[in-house]
This record gives C-alpha cells, sequence and structure tokens, in this order.
C-alpha cells in the first residue's frame, strides 16, 4: 500500500499548458523574423538583378561598361580552384579521417590530434589566408596563382572534410567490421571492401558542403592579394584569378563609384546562391538515398 | 612434444584471459575434436563467448584483453606470429549472434571471402555460392534473386546466409557465437536440422544459451561457470549423469 499521497493542483496544470502555448508562440514568431529577414533580402537582390543576370552576363568578360560586363572570368576562376581543392581535401581528408578512425590507437597523441582538427574548422578563415599567404604566396613562391589560392582554401576546409569522414567511418557498424575480419580479411581489405562503401554517402555529403564553403569564401583569398579587377581569363594553374565570392566584393565597394555595379554584385550573387543551393540540394538527396540501408 | 593426433583440431593448455583487471577466463585446458560438435553452455557472464571469440582471436578486437597459456591448433600455438591470424581467421570461420551480412547483393556476401583471397574467375565463384548455398540450406530459397540485398532477407534466411558465407572459404572449423539467440523458433529450428550436416565437413563450435539446443545438436558438452571449466564430457554424459554438483545445478534449472 503507497502510504504518500499529495494533491493534484488542477491549476498548475493549466497554468503549464499555458506556459507551453506561449512559449510555442514567441519561437515561432521568432522563426517568421528571421525567414523575413532572409525574404528581404533574397527579394532586394534578386529585384537588383533583373535585366543583368542573362547568358550575356555570364559568357562575357569585364567590362568597364557595366552593361557589357560579365563574370565569364570568375566563374572560370571559381572551378579551376575547385579543381585543386576537389582532389586535394578528399585525398587528404578521407586518408586522414581513415589512419584517426581505423589504424590509430587511442592513445594521448591521437586524442591531441582529433581535438586540434576539430578545433581547426572553428578558426577563422583569414588567419588561413594569412599562412597561404606566408606559406605558399611567399615561401612557395606561388605568387596569387590560382595553385596558391586552391592550396589554401584547400586547408580551409581540410578539418571540415576530415570530422565528417570520421563520423561516418565512426557511423559504420562494428558488426559488420567484425564480419570481415572474421572472414580472415585484413584490415586494408576490410576498409576497401566493407567500410568505405558503407560510409561513402556520409563522407560525400561532407565534402559537398565543405566544397560550397570553400565556393563561398573570401577572406582567405583577399589575405592572399587576389586581384579583384582581373580582365584576363585564367588557363593555367600559374596564373592569377579572381572567384565570384570576390568579384561581388569589388563590385559592392565600387558601386559608389558607379551605380550600376549593384546590380552587377545582385546579378553575381544570386549565381553564386544558386551554384550554393545545387550543391547542398545534392548533399541532401545523397544523404536522404542512402541513409536507409540498415 | 607436439601433439600430432589428427583427430585434435584445438587443444587448449592452461589459457587464462583479462579484460583489464578482471579476469573473465581461468586456467581453460580443453581438446576439441575433429567432425564433432562441441557445445559450450553456462549461464550469462560465465565467459562462453569469451572462450569462442578467443579460437579465432577475435576478441583482441576488444581493449585491454590480455592472454596467457596457449591454444594449439592443429599443433601451432595460434598466438605466435607462425600462424598469421589472417589465416587463422580463414581456416576457423565464424557466425555471431546477430546476422551479420554485408550491405551488398546475396552473391556479394557469398563470395567476399573467395574474392579477397584472390579467385576472381566468375563459373568458379558461381560454383562457390551455389555449393555454399546449398550448404546452408537457403539454395531454393535465394537462387532467383542473387542480386537481391541480403538485407531483403528475413533474420533467419541472413543467418543462413552468413553460414554459407563463412563456408565459402572452406574452413576447417565453424565457430558458433549464439546463432539463433535473435531468431524465432522456425528459424532456429532450420539452423539446427543444418548442423547435422555441417559436422560431415566441418568442425563446429556453438555458443548457447539454451540447454536443449545443446542437448539436441551436440556430440560433447563443455559447461563454464564464472571464467571456469567446471565439466565437459560427452553429451549424453552432461545431462544425463554429470559428475560435477554445479553441472547438475545448472542443467535441472536451479540458477542460470
Amino acid at each position: 500500500m503507497k502510504e504518500t499521497r499529495f494533491n493534484i493542483d488542477e491549476n498548475r496544470i493549466k497554468r503549464r499548458i499555458m506556459l507551453n502555448n506561449r512559449v510555442r508562440d514567441l519561437f515561432s514568431v521568432v522563426i517568421v523574423l528571421v525567414m523575413a529577414i532572409l525574404l528581404v533580402l533574397l527579394y532586394r537582390i534578386g529585384k537588383d538583378s533583373i535585366g543583368w543576370l542573362d547568358l550575356q552576363f555570364l559568357t562575357s568578360n569585364l567590362s568597364i561598361f557595366p552593361e557589357k560586363a560579365g563574370i565569364k572570368g570568375a566563374i572560370i576562376g571559381s572551378l579551376y580552384m575547385m579543381l585543386v581543392v576537389i582532389p586535394i581535401t578528399l585525398i587528404l581528408g578521407v586518408a586522414t579521417a581513415i589512419y584517426l578512425e581505423e589504424y590509430a590507437n587511442d592513445g594521448k597523441v591521437q586524442r591531441f590530434i582529433k581535438i586540434n582538427i576539430s578545433n581547426l574548422a572553428s578558426v577563422p578563415s583569414v588567419i588561413f589566408g594569412l599562412l597561404g599567404l606566408t606559406f605558399f604566396s611567399r615561401m612557395l613562391n606561388l605568387g596569387s596563382s590560382i595553385l596558391a589560392g586552391g592550396l589554401t582554401m584547400s586547408l580551409l576546409v581540410l578539418p571540415i572534410v576530415v570530422v565528417a569522414a570520421q563520423e561516418a567511418l565512426k557511423a559504420v557498424p562494428s558488426f559488420l567490421r567484425e564480419a570481415s575480419y572474421g572472414m580472415g580479411a585484413d584490415k586494408w581489405t576490410t576498409i576497401w571492401r566493407v567500410i568505405l562503401p558503407v560510409a561513402l554517402p556520409g563522407i560525400l555529403t561532407g565534402a559537398i558542403l565543405a566544397m560550397s564553403r570553400a565556393i563561398g569564401e573570401t577572406a582567405p583569398l583577399v589575405a592572399l592579394g587576389i586581384p579583384t579587377l582581373l580582365m584576363r581569363i585564367p588557363n593555367s594553374l600559374m596564373d592569377n584569378f579572381t572567384v565570384l565570392p570576390i568579384q561581388i566584393y569589388y563590385w559592392t565597394l565600387d558601386s559608389v563609384l558607379t551605380r550600376e555595379y549593384t546590380f552587377l554584385a545582385a546579378a553575381t550573387i544570386v549565381v553564386l546562391l544558386v551554384t550554393l543551393f545545387i550543391l547542398n540540394s545534392i548533399a541532401i538527396v545523397i544523404r536522404n538515398k542512402f541513409q536507409k540501408t540498415f | 612434444m607436439k601433439d600430432n593426433n589428427m583427430d585434435i583440431v584445438y587443444d587448449v593448455k592452461g589459457l587464462n584471459l583479462w579484460y583489464g583487471d578482471n579476469q573473465a577466463l581461468k586456467d581453460i585446458n580443453m581438446k576439441i575434436e575433429k567432425n564433432k560438435i562441441t557445445a559450450i553452455i553456462g549461464p550469462s557472464g560465465c565467459g562462453k563467448s569469451t572462450f569462442v571469440k578467443t579460437l579465432n582471436r577475435m576478441i583482441e578486437n576488444v581493449d585491454g584483453v590480455r592472454t596467457s597459456g596457449e591454444i594449439l591448433y592443429y599443433g601451432d600455438d595460434i598466438f605466435t606470429n607462425k600462424l598469421k591470424v589472417e589465416e587463422l581467421r580463414t581456416r576457423v570461420g565464424m557466425v555471431f549472434q546477430k546476422p551479420n551480412p554485408f550491405p551488398k547483393s546475396i552473391y556479394e556476401n557469398v563470395v567476399y571471402g573467395p574474392k579477397i583471397h584472390g579467385i576472381k574467375d566468375k563459373k568458379l565463384l558461381m560454383k562457390i555460392t551455389e555449393e555454399s548455398l546449398r550448404g546452408a540450406a537457403l539454395w531454393d530459397e535465394v537462387k532467383d534473386r542473387l542480386n537481391e540485398n541480403a538485407y531483403s532477407l528475413s533474420g533467419g534466411q541472413q543467418q543462413r546466409l552468413c553460414i554459407a558465407r563463412s563456408m565459402a572459404v572452406n574452413p576447417e572449423v565453424i565457430l558458433m557465437d549464439e546463432p539463433t539467440s535473435a531468431l524465432d523458433p522456425v528459424a532456429t529450428m532450420k539452423i539446427e536440422e543444418l548442423m547435422e550436416d555441417l559436422k560431415k565437413d566441418y568442425t563446429v563450435v556453438i555458443v548457447t544459451h539454451n540447454m536443449q539446443q545443446a542437448a539436441r545438436i551436440s556430440d560433447k558438452t563443455a559447461f563454464f561457470l564464472n571464467g571456469e571449466l567446471i565439466e565437459f564430457d560427452v553429451t549424453s554424459k552432461i545431462f544425463g549423469t554429470p559428475k560435477d554438483q554445479r553441472t547438475e545445478d545448472y542443467i535441472t534449472g536451479r540458477f542460470g
């Protein structure tokens, strides 16, 4: 027989339900406000870009006449830079994650490395720019070439890829490893044939998100001294280059002098946003498609 | 003094095992015979799973495990480098508690072992697949859907696929760690029926929680308690006239 009893206060229940409703309302207002700010921004940019964003804009070089100016150079510069960033971050990032998760013993040194990789992912991007300026541009004498920019950007997003790949590897159920080891498979065979195929969607998702960060990032390239005004289209990794976000930066700065630059900047922003939107969508599709394996 | 008796597959001598400071196996001495089914029974935490995982060194994947003593596999100590762990595990297959097929097709699951051993000939791989799946009494159920994902099979079918997968590398021994504990009675019965055929070609060591299962299928039974091997004898003796009082208490259901 239960001895301790207490009376249930019905008013208290009512008060708690009321509080719950008020909290819900508050959060709803906050989300509406955030969305509204975003929509206003998108609307203004979209409106400014109307009439300026067309095929001619995408396929023309820079010009001193705003009507003739295009972002072909920036698009090609961004593409070239990604040609450097993608292989370097994927190979180095996945290899690092495999070493840390599968091969390294869980000693003090390994834990120190793991913590620091996570920390690196939150270092301000301009710091990476300064590192790139010192090391790639000056010490290795790469100047402000595509190679220097790509390597610097690789350093910036590498921790993101490593952390994402580590998480993806960790999520592979241990019974699959056991099954493989139990068949007499060595470690690398197990990683190559069992673990990587299962972890690949997770790795790809992280990699794509890292790539979209690299495409949209400006600060490290500014630190490298990437020219904001470049009339020539780059055609090798050692050429000078500019990228979409730098182009936006330049046109926004100079819109004080030439009013039409506002519209050019807006149009470029739309191009960049659409690119990022597509990349993130691909990442989401990959994640949804493969996460139901188990 | 090498034991060259080919009927003895495993000769375990003075095996101790610790998880950190916690001793899980205490001075185990045991000979496992060829083409017999040896059942390992005992209450939870008695070390029976640990023991069977030591036989193919899978236990070493757990952090902080130490062993002493020796386990001779056809005369070779498995803890020395004379027998590489990869080779040991090729000759000694394992079926786990929970069915663990790879998220690949049924066919790819079976040929995983042969492929890592370098077999590329498609015809040969197909032949191995059919033989292994027949050996695991699964062929008739899956022969028309070899390219389907293994996870489309039922739990019992998945476990038989895992048995087929381990058979595909022609092991001499198959270790089974409570292979039916995650399955329903019908699937369990199918696997028990299979065991009788398995011992023609393989030596089987099976850990089981289920004493009736041990009595039904095994030739010899070992009773473990608190990390010690209490009694090891012909199954009918263990369940009929056990020598040790603790064995009798356990099999009559007084504890465990």
